[in-house]
């Protein structure tokens, strides 16, 4: 009896899970174990048992870990580890500064300044990059200006570029989940590593960063996936050779049009993420702490 | 007697408040001293200041003779245990304890003896792995004990040491404690809000109010002889009485109460002078509510009026109140069961509250509000 009430008020969960998530990867699944047709869509299959046994509905799999869709594949696992590298480098001591330095009546404003680039369009921001990066841009004349360097330097279309925006696209989320560790850090702690002879060094190392693992694991996991996937910034800021896993896929759906591969290049990325997820969840049990995503 | 702790004149300043007012305090060697105050008296700042967390705003600290003042917290002789005892969550009891041993000379050779010697002191042997969660609030305590110990301190700070235990554990860790000293016969600086915490651990007892040291004794010295109405109050002391020094006689004053009663007490502070108007105290222990006037002639005896009882087992008190109104507290053991011997006082009836002389204590013009 009890059971069956659980059930009914589960429903609308199950509802929305199936028809948004459930639904979706299902048609991606079916659609990445086929074969493109030849003015696009879909090829049609016309011996199923053929199709199986002979291994044909690998064929997309199997093509995408091939010569050149591998390279891109490890570029923007490569760049996705250095933008998650480099945040975790900026993000870090900038948390610490807002969490255990900042006067307490700055902080909110502090704080503030983190999350107003949300305020403007991810997109709108990128342009804007653009504009700053290109070689009349307002970086390459201060670097004219002050006499840094005497021609402009070649930043857009490059993947320095595309690396500068991911970094600042991903900085906030890598600043937050570290500033809320750090924010519960209890300070006493440190007092204690102190008087017991530790210096600022070695009480950052074994104090500090151990009890704010969570933060950086969180910082890491909500940081590294979308710049596997994304697409944007090295479509607006990358050249020609920037091509990532997220324009690879998008490009399958829009100018390629073979669905079917595109399809099976998002699905091998929605598992690589899921290993992190998965990953990090376990990490995460393990010491006992709260699952933040 | 060598000192162990010498602080001269120290004064800590936060923005606009002085939070510790120009103390001075000599704790010797081998003592187990207690600073005690209400919240917010300095206590702790006091503390964390010979701890060297804090620096002095003015004065010096000298530790085993040796200015410390300036010197950061590991290089002095002296280890804190903290109020919560601040354990790293994240390492084992065995890696709490060997925490400070890395910035100690000598190699790590010698490293798990000392952790165990220090777990052993503190009888936590067996419980190296665990994690502090893992622990129960005595034994947590126990761990910032051995971590602070295991450096070898020539003073051990201890902040409230008793305030984050069950009420049940807390008698059986004050002796644990003293005993722990006693042991290794090394200085325990403490600090308390609790008056029997105080009175039963420390040898010395330093009372402070307001950032500054208003007495210092033993135990029994703050206790019975309280220099102001403050550290009197602090102690369980309600009683007090205005009166006049009518003579001083061969070291016997004679004290006129505003009654016109007449009272001769021994031992005066040496500053009195006849006409000096004076406070003076008796702890409710000491005084006594009777029906009849007593007939010792020496008694000194107000007569009251019996305002309340409240009995409250092991003994009772009554409050009582003078001739002008004010309101005195006593407290009279049940030596005898009341169901036996119930007692003829009533509320609202007429009775005498009296005390033996010698129980006066002329409190000191430190009446400094
Ligand atoms: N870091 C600080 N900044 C500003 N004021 C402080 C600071 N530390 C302490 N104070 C102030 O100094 C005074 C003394 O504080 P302290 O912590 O020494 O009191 P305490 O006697 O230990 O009290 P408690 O029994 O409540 O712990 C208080 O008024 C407190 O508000
Ligand atoms: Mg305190």
């Amino acid at each position: 009896m009890r059971r069956r009430g659980t059930w009914l008020l589960l429903l609308p969960t199950w509802l929305v899970l199936g028809m948004f998530f459930l639904v979706p990867l299902v048609l991606t699944l079916v659609l990445s174990l086929r074969q493109r047709g030849v003015y696009g869509g879909v090829a049609p299959i016309p011996d199923l048992g053929a199709y199986v046994t002979s291994g044909s509905f690998l064929g997309n799999y199997a093509r995408s870990f091939a010569g050149i869709y591998a390279g891109i594949g490890w570029r923007s696992l490569w760049m996705a580890v250095l933008t998650t590298a480099l945040t975790l480098a900026i993000g870090y001591p900038v948390a610490y500064a807002l969490a255990l330095r900042a006067p307490r009546r700055w902080k909110d404003l502090l704080l503030g300044l983190v999350v107003v680039p949300f305020w403007t369009s991810f997109l709108i921001r990128t342009y804007a990059w653009m504009f700053l990066l290109r070689t009349e841009g307002l970086v390459n004349r201060l670097l004219l200006g002050t006499g840094a360097v005497d021609r402009p330097l070649e930043i857009l279309y490059t993947e320095l570029a595309v690396m500068i925006g991911l970094v600042y696209g991903e900085l906030p989320f890598m600043i937050l989940p570290l500033y809320a560790s750090l924010e519960k850090l209890d300070r006493t702690l440190l007092e204690a590593a102190a008087d017991l002879g530790a210096g600022r060094v070695s009480s950052f190392w074994r104090v500090t960063v151990p009890l704010t693992a969570p933060g950086i694991a969180a910082g890491i996991v909500l940081v590294f996936i979308p710049s596997l996937g994304q697409f944007v910034v090295s479509d607006l800021l990358g050249g020609a050779r920037s091509m990532l896993l997220g324009n690879l896929i998008q490009n399958q759906f829009a100018v390629a049009r073979n669905q079917p591969f595109g399809a099976a290049l998002a699905f091998e990325l929605m598992a690589a993420v899921l290993l992190l997820l998965l990953a990090y969840a376990f990490y995460m049990k393990r010491k006992g702490e709260e699952v933040l995503l | 007697m060598p000192l162990s702790v010498e602080i001269r004149r120290v004064t800590k300043r936060f923005s606009d408040v002085a939070a510790v007012n120009e103390v001075s305090l000599d704790i010797r060697r081998g003592e187990l001293f207690a600073l005690l105050g209400p919240s917010g008296c300095g206590k702790t700042t006091l503390l964390r200041m010979v701890g060297g967390l804090e620096t002095p705003s003015a004065g010096t600290i000298h530790i085993e003779g040796i200015d410390v003042t300036e010197v950061p917290p590991h290089l002095r002789p002296a280890h804190m245990v903290f109020q919560q005892y601040a354990l790293f969550p994240h390492l084992t009891v065995a890696d709490n304890v060997a925490f400070g041993l890395r910035y100690k000379n000598g190699g790590r050779a010698g490293w798990s003896t000392k952790v165990k010697e220090a777990l052993d002191l503190v009888r936590l042997a067996g419980m190296e792995k665990r994690l502090p969660h893992q622990l129960s609030g005595g034994q947590r305590q126990r761990v910032a004990l051995a971590r602070a110990l295991v450096l070898e301190p020539k003073v051990l700070l201890l902040d409230e040491p008793l305030a984050a235990l069950d009420p049940q554990l807390r008698e059986e860790v004050q002796v644990e404690l003293k005993h722990l000293q006693r042991t290794l016969g090394i200085s325990f600086l403490f600090v308390t809000h609790d008056r029997e915490e105080a009175l039963g651990m420390s040898d010395r007892v330093a009372v402070m109010r307001h950032g500054r040291v208003e007495q210092v004794g033993t135990p029994a010295e703050i206790f019975e002889r309280p220099a102001t109405r403050f550290t009197a109050e602090f102690l369980g002391a309600t009683s007090f009485f205005t009166a006049e020094v009518a003579s001083l006689v061969d070291g016997v004053a004679t004290l006129r109460l505003p009654a016109g009663l007449d009272l001769q007490v021994p031992r005066p502070d040496a500053s009195l002078r006849p006409g000096d108007r004076i406070d003076f105290v008796v702890r409710p222990e000491k005084l006594r509510v009777r029906v009849e006037r007593p007939a010792e002639a020496e008694m000194a005896v107000v007569p009251v009026t019996v305002e309340e009882s409240i009995y409250q087992g092991m003994g009772t008190t009554w409050i009582v109140r003078g001739p002008a109104g004010e309101r005195f507290v006593a407290w009279e053991q049940n030596a005898a069961s009341v169901l036996d011997e119930p007692s003829a006082l009533r509320p609202g009836g007429a009775a005498f509250l009296c005390w033996h002389p010698r129980h006066t204590v002329v409190l000191g013009g430190g009446g400094d509000a």
